[in-house]
């Protein structure tokens, strides 16, 4: 594992150092609510392809904020996200945002909500239902594709959240605290579960929490973020090793340490 | 809700009615409408008449009786229904009846048990506001927490300091939405009363209005009725809106 | 993720779906019947008694209303006053339901509209509307439209404002969603708001109806005389109570078991997402 030396003015060399080319770049993002609540102060990141970032943060430090703009469903005040080297304005199909909610539409089945960015896409109902038929047993949902929202329990629901993003075979999956509203032991067996997913999938994640243990966890990088204004305040390598053990991982020191380290960090930002 | 906050820019568009209104008045479009202006002319003549005053006394004390009695009655029922469940289970099934009933067809009923006065209109407006006064403080009662009757509970109060400690204040919140929504229904129920009625109060001034063919004078006496109406419902908002801060905490 | 399928089936077990409040006749609906017996007895039990026991020539019991109904089931004349009744309540209530429905969501989707027209439906919902009733006589006589328009005016503003609310009050996550896939403004109407937005709006038709039924009944006694109206008129002016009594319970009645009927077509039609229906 490394620890990365606060990151001060160039984050850009950084990413250059890396191996893999960056997927997702944010260039001087500003976002400012309300004309003099400073959401965001001059963000700048790159996210490599194939990786796990998160955005870890205590509430308050933006990081909500800006994946929701990296999503293109905010404007930044100032600044640009290009995703794939091309300036976004709006949501694209590269990528796909899962909601910390679900927002799953409740009058749908949940075939037709794994279905529906594909529907939204206009592919014929055949064809999109054998995908998102597909993506629903993966996400270990086989069996339920009939039963609506409120027939799930949490946990369910934001699988089928999950399934509906993978549905639509984007190259980026964006997280807002997926796992937030559900209990504690399911929370975990998605944490696993995500693990085992990215070996399956050849996908970019951009995870927000505000969990450090989840964020350690699951992250091949993090980025942690301060509040009032969010900015960047450090990003960590980490080097974990994930094998075929999930549970090895928790008792990894290495792990415990980066645990222990992180909450020294953001224990002066808490009131 | 966002209806009854202060959107001054938008309530702005009444203007535009308003002036619409006197230009399809003054073009003579449409029969309904005399110019707005003329309505304004005719509400200094409608104050200042003699039967204005008694009708505004009649309405106010019809409306004060009947509103009062419906509060007080259906704030008990409410609270009975919502603490004993039998009684819920036999008369809930009455009051969404009398709730969703088509309440002008018992006036002729009111009229001949209670005579074509004062009374009549006490009991139409009773009638209007009552029920749902009633049926939004049971579901206050029964959505009071349980935790926050258990905590009584285990301090060891009794059923009587509970019901008044807890209970009635943690019900507060929608005892006062359905004493507003009360409140907009009694307007409606002292007006049909009266209207049915036609020999008191504004009934009778209605009467006198379309039989000379007072337009003008109609549509005067029409406008504060509606500012009426809107003047009590925006004050209990404005109650309600004191009560928020600690029903928001609670959801 | 694969085993992730046992994790699932073993939390549906405890995962009960959740109840809101039920609607106000869905409360009558859970009774069982055997409750709703019981309590219709009563009623007319307290009825009858209270009747008899005033001796009140202007109080008829229920027995004798019930006489007076059959009474009049057998002679047509309920028949045909029905007839004319429902007339002006279908006109204006199926006129009230388009504009009604379509300004209402107008107002939802466009703040111009909003602007423009959602004062007056405050205004219009919260003040007393029969008072323009007399007024509408006055100019449109005492024929088939007035009570027409006596019929819109209580009905459409509770349909307005219903349906106003209903798309106000979509949920900002689910059109996130939808924007976040790429789906267009009118993909974010046809397949997010509206479907949101069908159970209040159909709360806001059953409440609109209700109104209606008001209207119709207000319309034809401070009108003219018809159907409902003349019947209760008519009975009254004779001094034969016990028919006009048996007239309002029945237009009563009717009017319930319509508003009942539109709300188990709600639950039946709205079904998976029952829990949303206020």
């Amino acid at each position: 594992m490394t620890m990365a030396e606060p990151i001060v003015a160039a984050p850009e060399r950084r990413a250059a150092s890396d191996v893999a080319a960056p997927i997702v770049e944010v260039r001087g993002v500003h976002k400012i609510y309300n004309g003099d609540v400073v959401a965001l102060k001059d963000i700048n990141l790159s996210f490599e392809e194939g990786r796990l970032t998160s955005l870890l943060g205590p509430s308050g430090c933006g990081k909500t904020t800006l994946l929701k703009i990296i999503a293109g469903l905010l404007e930044p005040t100032a600044g640009e996200v290009m995703v794939k080297g091309r300036k976004i304005t709006g949501p694209g199909p590269e990528r796909a945002f899962v909601f910390q909610d679900f927002a799953l539409m409740p009058w749908a089945t949940v075939l037709r909500n794994a279905a529906f960015g594909l529907e939204l896409r206009g592919v014929p109902a055949k064809e999109r239902n054998e995908t998102a038929r597909h993506y629903v047993e993966e996400v270990g949902l086989k069996g339920f594709e009939e039963k609506y929202p409120h027939e799930l329990s949490g946990g369910m629901r934001q699988r089928v959240g999950l399934a509906r993003a993978l549905a639509v075979n984007a190259d980026v999956l964006l997280m807002d605290e997926p796992f937030s509203a559900v209990d504690e032991q399911t929370r975990r067996k998605f944490q696993e579960d995500l693990i085992r997913l990215r070996e399956v999938e050849n996908k970019t994640f951009l995870f927000v929490t505000h969990s450090i243990e989840e964020a350690v966890y699951v992250s091949d990088r993090i980025i942690l973020l301060s509040p009032r204004p969010g900015r960047v305040n450090n990003v960590i390598d980490l080097d974990i090793r994930r094998g075929d053990d999930p549970e090895a991982i928790r008792r990894d020191p290495n792990y415990l340490d980066t645990v222990e380290e992180i909450w020294r960090g953001i224990k002066q930002y808490l009131d | 809700m966002t209806i009854y906050g202060y959107r001054i820019p938008m309530m702005a568009s009444l203007i535009v009615w308003c002036i619409l209104w006197e230009i399809v008045g003054r073009l003579d479009l449409l029969l309904l409408f005399p110019p707005f202006s003329d309505v304004l002319v005719a509400l200094g003549d409608v104050v200042n008449s003699r039967s204005f005053a008694s009708a505004v006394s009649i309405t106010l004390y019809s409306y004060a009786w009947g509103l009062g009695l419906a509060i007080v009655f259906g704030v008990a029922l409410g609270f009975l229904m919502g603490t004993v469940p039998v009684a819920d289970r036999l008369l809930n099934m009455w009051v969404n009846v009398f709730l969703s009933a088509p309440l002008s067809a018992l006036v002729p009923v009111i009229m001949i048990l209670f005579g074509m006065g004062a009374p009549t209109v006490i009991v139409t407006v009773f009638m209007f506001a009552v029920w749902i006064i009633a049926l939004d403080t049971r579901a206050g009662v029964l959505h009071v927490p349980a935790s926050l009757l258990e905590m009584a509970r285990s301090f060891g109060a009794s059923r009587w300091t509970t019901t008044w400690k807890i209970v009635l204040w943690a019900a507060m919140p929608e005892i006062l939405a359905g004493i507003r929504l009360g409140v907009i229904r009694g307007v409606k129920g002292v007006v049909i009363g009266q209207l049915l009625v036609s020999i008191i109060g504004v009934g009778a001034l209605f009467t006198t209005y379309s039989n000379n063919f007072l337009m003008e004078h109609f549509w005067a006496l029409t406008l504060i009725l509606f500012a009426f109406a809107l003047t009590v419902g925006q004050l209990i908002a404005l109650l309600e809106a004191r009560i928020d801060y600690y029903a928001g905490a609670r959801s | 993720m694969l085993s992730a399928n046992t994790t699932a089936q073993k939390l549906t077990g405890d995962s009960q779906p959740q109840h809101a409040a039920p609607g106000l006749m869905a409360r009558i609906g859970d009774r069982p019947v055997l409750w709703r017996v019981l309590s219709l007895a009563l009623f007319c039990a307290v009825w009858e008694v209270g009747a008899r026991a005033s001796g009140n020539f202007a109080f008829p019991s229920f027995s004798q209303t019930l006489f007076a109904f059959l009474e009049m089931i057998g002679d047509g004349s309920l028949f045909w006053a029905y007839g004319r009744t429902l007339e002006p309540l279908v006109i204006g209530v199926t006129f009230s339901l388009l504009v009604g429905i379509g300004t209402g969501v107008a107002m939802g989707l466009r703040r111009d509209v909003e602007w423009l027209t959602l004062p007056v439906f405050i205004v219009m919902q919260a003040a007393p509307m029969a008072a323009l009733i007399p007024l509408v006589t006055f100019v449109y006589g005492i024929g088939l439209a007035s009570k027409v328009v006596a019929v819109v005016m209580l009905s459409l503003p509770v349909i307005a404002m219903n349906s106003y609310k209903a798309v106000r009050n979509t949920s900002p996550s689910l059109t996130a969603m939808c924007h976040s896939f790429q789906g267009s403004r009118w993909q974010q109407i046809s397949k997010v708001i509206l479907p949101e937005a069908s159970p209040m709006i159909f709360a806001g038709v059953r409440l609109g109806v209700a109104e209606g039924f008001s209207g119709v009944v207000l319309a034809e006694l401070l009108i003219t005389p018809t159907g409902i109206g003349d019947l209760i008129t008519y009975h009254r002016s004779i001094a034969n109570f016990d028919s006009m009594y048996a007239v309002i319970v029945s237009i009563v009645v009717f009017a319930v078991v319509t508003v009942t009927l539109l709300q188990l077509l709600e639950t039946a039609l709205f079904r998976p997402d029952k829990r949303r229906s206020k």
